[in-house]
C-alpha cells in the first residue's frame, strides 16, 4: 500500500511533533510509540487521546507536548472522539467552511481504553466507516491509574488487581486477542506493531493513515514501571516479544492476514523462535511465575503463545 | 406583530423540534434513538437522505458516544445538534459535564422522560433535573410552538461569544413530543439569517499566538488537559461567569425573535401569567403550564386572584425575575414533576425556595410533586391545589409542606 | 513556581493549553546521563528513534549527535540499544 520510503537519516530529520518536556516516565514504551507514530504523519494531523498515561503526560495544564492540534474529552471515547472530528471536517469541507485539504485523524489510547472501556465506541466508529487511525499502545495493564489489570493484560502477569498471592499466582485469564477481533470487523486496515520493529511499525502507521476508511494499530509498548523492568531494556524487552511469538507482527487488510518480515522469518525458520521464559524473565511482574509451585501456569502462557502462534500461521496460510 | 411571514404546519413536538434543527444549518447531527424522542432523528435522517441538509448525520451506537460526537464535532468548528431522553441523558451525563467545561455549544433536544427503574417512557422532568448542575443551559418550552422557537433561539445563544456554554431545550415526553399541533414555521431564509454562522472565540494557544478556539491544523491548539489542583476552580469559575452572562443573552436573543416571529414568552426567562395582581399563584415548568392556565382563567372568572409564574430558564437560574414576580403574594405552590428523594421536595421547589429566602414579605410556600412518570394532572387537580393556597393565605398556616399530587395512597 | 498563578479572568476560555511543554526541564529527573562518543558512532540513528523524549538530534551540518540535557531522563534506552556501545550511561554528576 504506502509507497513510503525513507532512510533512518531522512527520518531522523522528521518534524517531532510529540514535543519533549511531557511527563512520561524514564524509559516509557507507550512514549516512544506515541512520537514515532507523529514522525509518520504526511501532512495536516488532528490527534485524540483516551484518558490514560499518555494524556496525562502530555498536557498537564498549562503545558502541552502536542505541537499540532489536540483534543481529550474521557475514558472510554479515543474512537468517538475521532468519529466527531472526522465528521465534522468532512461536511465543513463539503460545505465550503474549511480549505478542502485531507486532514489526518489519529486516535490514541491505552489498552484499558481500548480493550475494555473503549470498546464499544471503537467498535462502532470502525462500522460507521470514518476515516481515522487508531493507534492502541498497549502496556497491557491500568498504568496511569497504578497498575491494575485490564483485558489486554497477559495470563499470569501480576498486577495491583490481580496480585500473584498463594491462592491465585497473577492474571487468570488471557489477553483478549483483541487485534483479531478488530478484523473480524472485515476493516480496511489492521496491524500489530512493537517499538522495537520501529520501521515496521512507522510504516505501518503511515499505511493507516494512508487508508480511506477506519485503520487499526496495535502497537505494543512496554511500561518499565508497571512491568518492573529496567527503564533501559524497554526496547529490547519489546524486540523479544516479538522473538517469543509473545506479540507476533502482522497486517490484515480487509480480513486477510499477512505476516511481518519479523514474525515472518519465525515462521520460515521454527528454531529461531524463542521460549517464552526469556521474554518473561525480563519482568518482575512474571517473577512468580518461576517458583516450582507456578510452573503450570508457566506451561499455560507458552502452550497459548504457541496455540495462537499457529492459528496465526494458518490465518497467514503459513503452515 | 410578527416581521415575517409564517406558515402554520400541524406537527408534533418531535417534529417541530426536526424541522428547527435543519432550518438552523446544523452540520453535525449525532443521532441514538430513545423513545419519545425516535421522531426527532427519524425526521431529521429523512431530510439527510432526500438531500434537503448537507449534514452528517452519525447514528452512533450509545447515547454516551453521541455526545462525545457532538463536542468533538462542536470542537472542530461544526455547529452540532443531538436529542437524547431519559435514561439516555443519564448515559450521556459524564460527557456533559466535558461539554461544558470544553465550551462546545451543542444544542440539545431533551425530550423529557421519567428515570429507571422501574423502566417507565412517559413524561416528568426527572432526567434533565439530574443534569441541573452540570453547566448547560436548561429551557423548558410549554408546547411544541415553544420548542421549535426554543432550538433556534437555542443556537443564538449558545455560540453568543459571551456565553459559549451547551444548551439543552426540554419538552414534555409524549405530552409534547407525540401530539399534533399547530405549529407556526418560519421561512428556511429567515432561520438561517437570525442564527447566522457560528462565532468562535478566539484563545492563546501554546505558540502565544491569538487563534480561534476550535482544532484546525493551521492554528494548533490543546483542548481538554488534565488540570491540578491549581487550575480547576479557575476553569470552573469561568463556567459560573458565562452561565451568569447568558440570563441577558437569553432575553436579548428572545426579543430579537420576537421581533421576527410575533411571539414571544414572558421575558424569555419566565412567564408571568395574570400574576401582577394575584394573591395566590403556582410555580411551574413545561406542559403542565398550559393546563394550568385553563385552571387560572377559570378560578379569575369567578373573581380568585390567582395566577402562574412559568419557568422557561431553568438554568440560569432567574433569580431577579423569580424574587420580583414572587415578591408581595400570599401563598404560592411549586409544582415539581421530579422529586429529589430524601430531600424534602422537588428540585423546583428547592430553588424557588432558597431564591425568595431573603424577600421580608416571603409568601407561603409549599411543594406539589405531580405527574410523575407520566401521571396525567387534570384542571380538577390543580384547581384543588389552588383551593388549598387559598386556605394558606387566608389562615398563613401550612398542613403539609411537601405533598404528591395525583398518587394512590 | 514562584511566579503568581493567573486568575480565572487571565487564562484562556474552555482550559485550551497556553505553554509548550518544551518549557518543562525534565533534565532534572536525570540520574545517569548518556556520554556520547563521536569515533564509536556510525550514525544509524537508532538512538534518536528510540528515545522517549526525543532528546537527541542529528545535526546534518557537523554530523554530530546533539543530545538535550534539558529534556534526558537517563532512562538508558539509548545507550542499550546502541549497536557498537558508542553510548555510556554515567553517574549524573560523575562525568
Amino acid at each position: 500500500m504506502s509507497e513510503w520510503k525513507f532512510t533512518s537519516k531522512e527520518f531522523a530529520q522528521t518534524e517531532e511533533k510529540f514535543l519533549a518536556g511531557h511527563r512520561a516516565c524514564a524509559g516509557c514504551g507507550p512514549a516512544i510509540a506515541l512520537r514515532l507514530v507523529m514522525k509518520a504523519a504526511r501532512g495536516p494531523i488532528i490527534a485524540t487521546n483516551s484518558t490514560g498515561c499518555m494524556e496525562v503526560v502530555s498536557t498537564i495544564y498549562p503545558y502541552t507536548a502536542w505541537k499540532i492540534p489536540w483534543i481529550h474529552t474521557a475514558f472510554e471515547t479515543a474512537a468517538a472522539n475521532a468519529a466527531g472530528i472526522e465528521s465534522a471536517l468532512k461536511i465543513l469541507r463539503k460545505k465550503g467552511r474549511i480549505p478542502d485539504e485531507h486532514v489526518d485523524v489519529v486516535a490514541f489510547s491505552g489498552d484499558g481504553g481500548t480493550f475494555d472501556i473503549g470498546f464499544q465506541g471503537l467498535s462502532g466508529a470502525v462500522e460507521r466507516g470514518h476515516d481515522f487511525l487508531y493507534v492502541l499502545y498497549d502496556n497491557e495493564a491500568y498504568m496511569n491509574t497504578g497498575i491494575q489489570r485490564s483485558g489486554g493484560t497477559p495470563h499470569g502477569a501480576w498486577t495491583t488487581t490481580s496480585p500473584a498471592g498463594s491462592v491465585v499466582p497473577g492474571k487468570a485469564e488471557f489477553k483478549k486477542p483483541l487485534a483479531d477481533i478488530m478484523v473480524a470487523h472485515n476493516m480496511p486496515y489492521v496491524a500489530t506493531a512493537s517499538i522495537s520493529h520501529w520501521k515496521d511499525m512507522v510504516i505501518k502507521a503511515r499505511k493507516g493513515m494512508e487508508v480511506n476508511g477506519p485503520a487499526f494499530l496495535h502497537a505494543f509498548a512496554p511500561c518499565p514501571r508497571g512491568w518492573r523492568s529496567a527503564t533501559e531494556k524497554s526496547i529490547e524487552i519489546a524486540r523479544l516479544a516479538v522473538e517469543t511469538c509473545v506479540f507476533p507482527l502482522w497486517e490484515a487488510e480487509y480480513g486477510k492476514y499477512i505476516l511481518s518480515t519479523p514474525s515472518k522469518i519465525i515462521a520460515l525458520k521454527p528454531e529461531k523462535k524463542k521460549p517464552v521464559d526469556v521474554y518473561l524473565k525480563t519482568q518482575g511482574r512474571f517473577r512468580h511465575l518461576f517458583k516450582p509451585e507456578n510452573k503450570h501456569v508457566l506451561e499455560e502462557l507458552q502452550n497459548e503463545v504457541d496455540r495462537r502462534w499457529q492459528k496465526l500461521l494458518k490465518d497467514c496460510e503459513m503452515n | 406583530m410578527a416581521k415575517v411571514e409564517q406558515k402554520i404546519i400541524p406537527l408534533n413536538g418531535d417534529s417541530a423540534v426536526a424541522l428547527a434543527a435543519k432550518q438552523c444549518d446544523v452540520d453535525v447531527v449525532a443521532a441514538y434513538p430513545i423513545t419519545p424522542q425516535t421522531i426527532i432523528v427519524e425526521k431529521f435522517s429523512e431530510y439527510v437522505a432526500d438531500g434537503e441538509v448537507e449534514t452528517a448525520f452519525v447514528c452512533v451506537e450509545s447515547e454516551h458516544t453521541a455526545m462525545t460526537c457532538c463536542i468533538t464535532a462542536s470542537a472542530t468548528g461544526a455547529r452540532t445538534f443531538t436529542a437524547t431522553a431519559s435514561a439516555g441523558l443519564a448515559l450521556m451525563h459524564e460527557m456533559l459535564g466535558v461539554a461544558s467545561g470544553c465550551r462546545t455549544p451543542i444544542v440539545m433536544s431533551v425530550v423529557n422522560r421519567a428515570l429507571s427503574a422501574p423502566i417507565n417512557i412517559h413524561c416528568d422532568h426527572s432526567d434533565a433535573m439530574c443534569e441541573r448542575d452540570i453547566g448547560w443551559i436548561q429551557i423548558y418550552a410549554e408546547n411544541s410552538q415553544e420548542a421549535y422557537d426554543s432550538i433556534i433561539q437555542a443556537f443564538r445563544i449558545a455560540e453568543d461569544l459571551d456565553v459559549t456554554l451547551p444548551t439543552m431545550v426540554g419538552l414534555d415526553g409524549f405530552v409534547l413530543s407525540h401530539t399534533l399541533e399547530n405549529v407556526a414555521v418560519l421561512p428556511d431564509e429567515a432561520v438561517k439569517q437570525f442564527v447566522g454562522i457560528r462565532q468562535i472565540p478566539m484563545v492563546t494557544n501554546h505558540e502565544g499566538k491569538l487563534v480561534p478556539f476550535k482544532l484546525d491544523p493551521a492554528n494548533p491548539l490543546t483542548i481538554g488537559p488534565l488540570d491540578l489542583q491549581d487550575y480547576y476552580f479557575e476553569h470552573k469559575r469561568q463556567q459560573e461567569e458565562s452561565m451568569r452572562k447568558a440570563l441577558d443573552v437569553i432575553k436579548q436573543v428572545h426579543d430579537e425573535y420576537a421581533e421576527q416571529s410575533g411571539r414571544s414568552y414572558g421575558n424569555g426567562l419566565v412567564e408571568a401569567y395574570r400574576l401582577e395582581d394575584a394573591e395566590i399563584a403556582a410555580v411551574c415548568m413545561g406542559s403542565t403550564a398550559g393546563t394550568v392556565k385553563t385552571v387560572v382563567d377559570e378560578l379569575r372568572a369567578n373573581g380568585i386572584k390567582a395566577g402562574l409564574l412559568r419557568i422557561r430558564a431553568f438554568r440560569p437560574l432567574p433569580v431577579e425575575d423569580i424574587i420580583n414576580n414572587l415578591s408581595g403574594k400570599k401563598a404560592i405552590a411549586v409544582m415539581d414533576r421530579a422529586c429529589s428523594f430524601g430531600g424534602n421536595g422537588g428540585p423546583l421547589f428547592h430553588e424557588i425556595r432558597h431564591t425568595i429566602y431573603d424577600l421580608p414579605d416571603k409568601p407561603k410556600l409549599v411543594n406539589r410533586i405531580y405527574g410523575l412518570g407520566g401521571r396525567d394532572i387534570p384542571p380538577y387537580m390543580i384547581d384543588c391545589i389552588y383551593k388549598e393556597l387559598q386556605k394558606i393565605a387566608k389562615t398563613g398556616e401550612i398542613e403539609r409542606m411537601v405533598q404528591f399530587i395525583g398518587l394512590r395512597e | 513556581m514562584s511566579t503568581q498563578k493567573k486568575g480565572w479572568k487571565e487564562i484562556p476560555l474552555g482550559g485550551a493549553c497556553w505553554m509548550s511543554s518544551t518549557e518543562y526541564k525534565t533534565g532534572d529527573w536525570r540520574s545517569y546521563k548518556p556520554i556520547w562518543n563521536s569515533e564509536k558512532c556510525i550514525r544509524c540513528m537508532l538512538c534518536h528513534i528510540y528515545c522517549p523524549e526525543g532528546a537527541i538530534k542529528h545535526d546534518t551540518e557537523t554530523n554530530k549527535m546533539i543530545y538535550d540535557f534539558d529534556f534526558c531522563k537517563g532512562c538508558g534506552i539509548c545507550a542499550n540499544e546502541c549497536p557498537t556501545q558508542a553510548i555510556e550511561m554515567v553517574q549524573e554528576g560523575k562525568e
